[in-house]
Order: structure tokens, then C-alpha cells, then sequence
């Protein structure tokens, strides 16, 4: 059925408009054409165009704060790399971007900024959580009741909120992500000084919190399934009841197991 | 009845205050999330509004087979919403494992015919329910092409029972693009299996030939050239859904339901006129 003017030329495949569409130096291949007789070429790069800025823009949405700390010309540029490298999987946007921090930690011309790639972590996961899954909170009676019995305690397994994700870094990522939010001046932060991130959605809200390292570390273990009673045993400076004070205080506990009375 | 498109920084004013349309479109793809303020939000606006789904994700004109996973997405979302309306495009948007978030063109030709054919029957079959194709924008066309794009989409619809979303400024842009009049193709398009409108606003550029090459951008309000072409539509088709559509450059809300309110009055003025032979 196709026309005589393609006879004996391979058919124009998708394959070949798929790599035209990623990569700018690969020639668009034969059988497009202009209703004037104009180079399609200029037409296809509406497509390579659209590609490339949707995406970039969805990665702006999702890496705000990584985006102020280049500048929007860098960021287009850096993110339109990564969208070169690494295109969505799928249609799903709200998935888009989870290697994106691992990329930008490769990426050399950011390496000035080596805070870059844990705040895109930080971004990263605020999103996760902004799209988790729905957990009702484990009621403070509930709760009361398994404090009421400490012998139980070291025993008992915590599941916690599905959108809670802890981020761990060298650098100061939630000083300099609040200053962005307007909450502390950037001039203030050292950077160098690490901190660990809580990310968890409250209600509608994602909730961005600096926890102490050992309350990071207890957090952790609980949500790889660990007891409470390995969980918490870290070292004298862990302050347990702090630790579960504030997951309690955040909604954050959604179910919680009894270990059997002295096991 | 004349919709808007849902947009996630309009939600808490519609849901607030309300909004002066009758049904609200929202893109599938936004809403595949496990769960969250997208969700909640589209439930309380489905308590109030009919809803049109409206799917990017399925590259219906793909090579290969449908993506099964996303296909089953789809059921979910809409078993729970249950929308009055279901659309998708006649596109391909992924190839190899890439998505690559744009509407891709496809040749007009017997293989392609047949896959899009198969591809729609297959989405029919697994959501049980009519499925709404919508022409699309388009910047090159295919030298394999062996029919034209009104000729492809009758066949699409005599051959699979599906319906069709007249993109009113889809048809103009193509239309300008390809050096063709817009209103041979609407008017060559089967009337009844026409399910629902979109109007939207295009931005200009111009070709290597410098002639005018319009890029359906979401991003601007509808133009004149696409109302006339709309009430002359309505005038030939009857009333029926139009959705405005607004993706970039978000003006207020007031400023879409003043489009709206716009459709409106072109859609009652379109189809009184008809009530009236000369």
C-alpha cells in the first residue's frame, strides 16, 4: 500500500524516530515530508523540541530547589542531558527522576556544588511521599496501651507511614532546602555540616524534618523490619523516647506488632 | 456541556468556591499514584462533576504490543472513577522501553491501520468500555502514507465501534500545517461517532519554506480562526462535551470559565441557528 515514491527505501520505522527524537546529531531519516516541499527536518524538530522541554520542565517541578541553586539555564542544560540519557519508562511522571540524583553526582560540571545530588535525593523523595500510598494512623490510645507494658516493647515490630523515607548526607541539605522555602537565610548555612532528612506526608502536607543521626539510624531499622528492641540499640547518645516521641508526634506509626511476652 | 481541564493548582478553588462548568477532564497519567492529595481531591470533584479521562500514556499507534501494565492501570483508575468520558490519541509515545511524553505522527497506511485497529480493539475489550480517538496535531506527514487522515480515522471507527474526540484545533492546526482546508476533514469525519470536543490555543512559527507552522501548545487561549471552525462544527454535529484545554501558561480560573462561558454561548448560538432552516 505505501507509495511508489518509497519503493525500494526501508520503511520508515519508529526505531529510526525514536533515536532521531533523543539524539540531535542523529540525521532524521528518509520519508517525511512537507506539504510545500520545505526540509521536514525543521518540522521533526517540533518533536525533538517537545521531547525535550516537557521533560526538563517535569524534572523542575519535581528538583525546584536544585534548579535555584544552578540556575535555570544550567538546569535546563543539565536535565536535558540526563533526559538524553535517561528517558521516562514509563507515563507515569510522578515515577520520573528517581536516578536523577545519582546522575547529577556523576555529572562534573555540577561538582562545585557537592550537596547537589543529596538536595535532588531530598526533592526526589518529598514527591515520593507527596504520592504514597494512604496509611491510617495508628491511634495515640493504641499506642498508650503498648507503651503501658515495656516488657513487650523490645519484641514489637513498628510499620511505619508508607510515604516515610529518611535522606542521610555529609551536607546540610535540609538547612539549604528550608532556606528556599524561605525558613533560615542560605548565608547562614554551613553546608559541610551533615544532616539526615525525615521526609514524611502529614495530611496533605510533606513534611521535611532534621532528625539527630541515631534517631536516622532507629528510623532505618525499623523500616528494613527490625524489632524495636534492635532498633534501638545504637549507642548512649540515642535518646529512644525522643526518637519515638517524634514518630508518634508525626502520625508516622501506622501498625504496631507485639513481640510475645518474654521471647 | 463544556468542560475544563482539572489542574492541580485550580483543585482547592473548585473545591472551595466551585466552578462554572459542567465537567471536568483529567489526564490519566497524573493520577497512576499510589495515593495522596491527586486522588483524594478527584474523588471529592467526581462527587460533584461528571469526568472525562483523558489518557496520554497508551500509544496506541505503537509497533509494538500495548503496554499491559499501563493498560491495567487504566482499568483501575477507571473502575474507581468510573468517567463519563474515555479518550486517547492517535499517536505513538513510547518505543523500547522509552516514553517519550509527546504525541509522535503516524503514517496513514494499510499496516498502520491494522495495528491501531488491533490496538484499539484490545483497549475496548480490557476497559469494557467505548473508547474516544482523538485526531491529533501533526508537523510532518509520511511519504507511505496512502490515505488521508479523515479517510484513516473513518476506517478506525467502521472497523472497532470507537468513538472519536474532534480536537477542533488539532484539525485547524494539521489543516494549516498541511496546506489542506480544516473543514473538509471535520466534514468528512463519520458525525455520530463524534463523543466529545477539545478547543485549545496554538502558537506560531513558521517552516524552512517560511510558510506558517503552528505548534499546538496548550498555551494559549482558543484563537478566532478555531471558534469559527467550532461553531461551524456544532452547527453541522449538534451539541456535544467540549472541553477547553489549558496545560501551559495557566491563567487564573476565572479566565478559563470565561472561555468556557465563551463555548458556551458560541455552542447555543451554533446549534439554534440549525433549529432554524432557511
Amino acid at each position: 500500500m505505501s507509495s511508489t515514491a518509497v519503493r525500494g527505501a526501508p520503511p520508515l520505522t519508529q526505531r529510526d524516530l525514536a533515536a532521531a527524537l533523543l539524539d540531535p546529531a542523529h540525521p532524521i531519516p528518509a520519508g517525511l515530508v512537507a506539504w510545500n516541499g520545505s526540509d521536514p527536518v525543521a518540522r521533526f524538530a517540533v518533536h525533538r523540541n517537545n521531547v525535550v522541554v516537557s521533560l526538563v520542565a517535569a524534572l523542575a517541578e519535581t528538583f525546584p530547589v536544585v534548579r535555584e541553586l544552578v540556575g535555570a539555564e544550567f538546569f535546563a542544560a543539565m536535565a536535558g542531558l540526563y533526559v538524553a540519557e535517561q528517558p521516562p519508562a514509563s507515563p507515569v511522571l510522578a515515577h520520573y527522576g528517581d536516578g536523577f540524583a545519582d546522575w547529577v553526582a556523576r555529572f562534573e560540571p555540577a561538582a562545585a556544588l557537592p550537596w547537589l545530588a543529596d538536595l535532588a535525593r531530598l526533592e526526589r523523595a518529598r514527591v515520593r511521599a507527596y504520592h504514597a500510598a494512604d496509611a491510617p494512623v495508628l491511634g495515640a490510645d493504641a499506642i498508650a496501651l503498648r507503651l503501658a507494658d515495656p516488657s513487650r516493647l523490645p519484641q514489637a515490630r513498628l510499620a511505619l507511614q508508607p510515604s516515610l523515607c529518611l535522606v542521610v548526607s555529609p551536607y546540610a541539605i535540609v538547612s539549604i532546602w528550608a532556606a528556599h522555602q524561605g525558613q533560615g537565610r542560605l548565608e547562614d548555612v554551613d553546608p559541610g555540616r551533615g544532616e539526615c532528612a525525615l521526609v514524611l506526608r502529614v495530611g496533605d502536607e510533606v513534611v521535611v524534618q532534621a532528625i539527630a543521626p541515631a534517631a536516622a539510624t532507629f528510623c532505618g531499622r525499623l523500616l528494613r523490619g527490625l524489632s524495636l528492641g534492635e532498633a534501638a540499640a545504637i549507642d548512649a547518645a540515642h535518646d529512644l523516647r525522643a526518637s519515638l516521641a517524634l514518630l508518634i508526634g508525626q502520625g508516622a506509626i501506622v501498625a504496631w506488632q507485639d513481640g510475645a511476652r518474654g521471647s | 456541556m463544556i468542560g475544563l481541564g482539572l489542574k492541580s493548582s485550580h483543585v482547592a478553588q473548585v473545591l472551595d468556591t466551585g466552578a462554572a462548568v459542567d465537567f471536568f477532564e483529567v489526564h490519566a497519567e497524573n493520577y497512576m499514584v499510589d495515593g495522596g492529595p491527586f486522588l483524594r481531591h478527584l474523588e471529592r470533584v467526581r462527587e460533584r462533576w461528571p469526568l472525562s479521562i483523558h489518557g496520554v500514556g497508551l500509544s496506541i499507534g505503537g509497533e509494538g504490543p500495548l503496554d499491559r501494565t499501563h493498560l491495567a492501570r487504566l482499568a483501575t483508575l477507571l473502575d474507581r472513577f468510573q468517567p463519563a468520558w474515555f479518550s486517547e490519541h492517535l499517536a505513538w509515545s513510547s518505543h523500547g522501553g522509552h516514553w517519550f511524553n509527546d504525541l509522535l505522527p503516524l503514517p496513514y497506511d494499510a499496516v498502520t491501520l491494522r495495528r491501531v485497529c488491533d490496538h484499539v480493539d484490545e483497549v475496548q475489550q480490557r476497559l469494557r468500555r467505548r473508547l474516544l480517538l482523538e485526531n491529533p496535531s501533526t508537523y510532518v506527514e509520511f511519504v507511505a502514507s496512502s490515505m488521508d487522515e479523515a479517510q484513516f480515522l473513518n476506517e478506525v471507527v467502521r472497523r472497532t465501534g470507537c468513538g472519536l474526540l474532534l480536537d477542533v484545533n488539532n484539525a485547524y492546526v494539521s489543516a494549516v500545517n498541511h496546506g489542506r482546508d480544516a473543514w473538509a476533514f471535520i466534514e468528512s469525519l463519520p458525525a455520530a461517532a463524534v463523543g466529545e470536543i477539545h478547543l485549545a490555543g496554538f502558537a506560531e512559527d513558521v517552516d524552512a519554506g517560511g510558510d506558517r507552522l503552528l505548534i499546538d501548545s496548550h498555551g494559549a487561549p482558543v484563537a478566532d480562526a478555531v471558534w469559527t471552525l467550532y461553531a461551524r462544527t456544532m452547527a453541522r454535529l449538534g451539541e456535544r462535551p467540549t472541553l477547553i484545554e489549558r496545560d501551559n501558561d495557566l491563567p487564573p480560573l476565572a479566565t478559563l470559565e470565561a472561555e468556557a462561558a465563551r463555548a458556551r454561548a458560541v455552542l447555543r448560538d451554533a446549534t439554534t441557528a440549525v433549529a432554524a432552516p432557511p
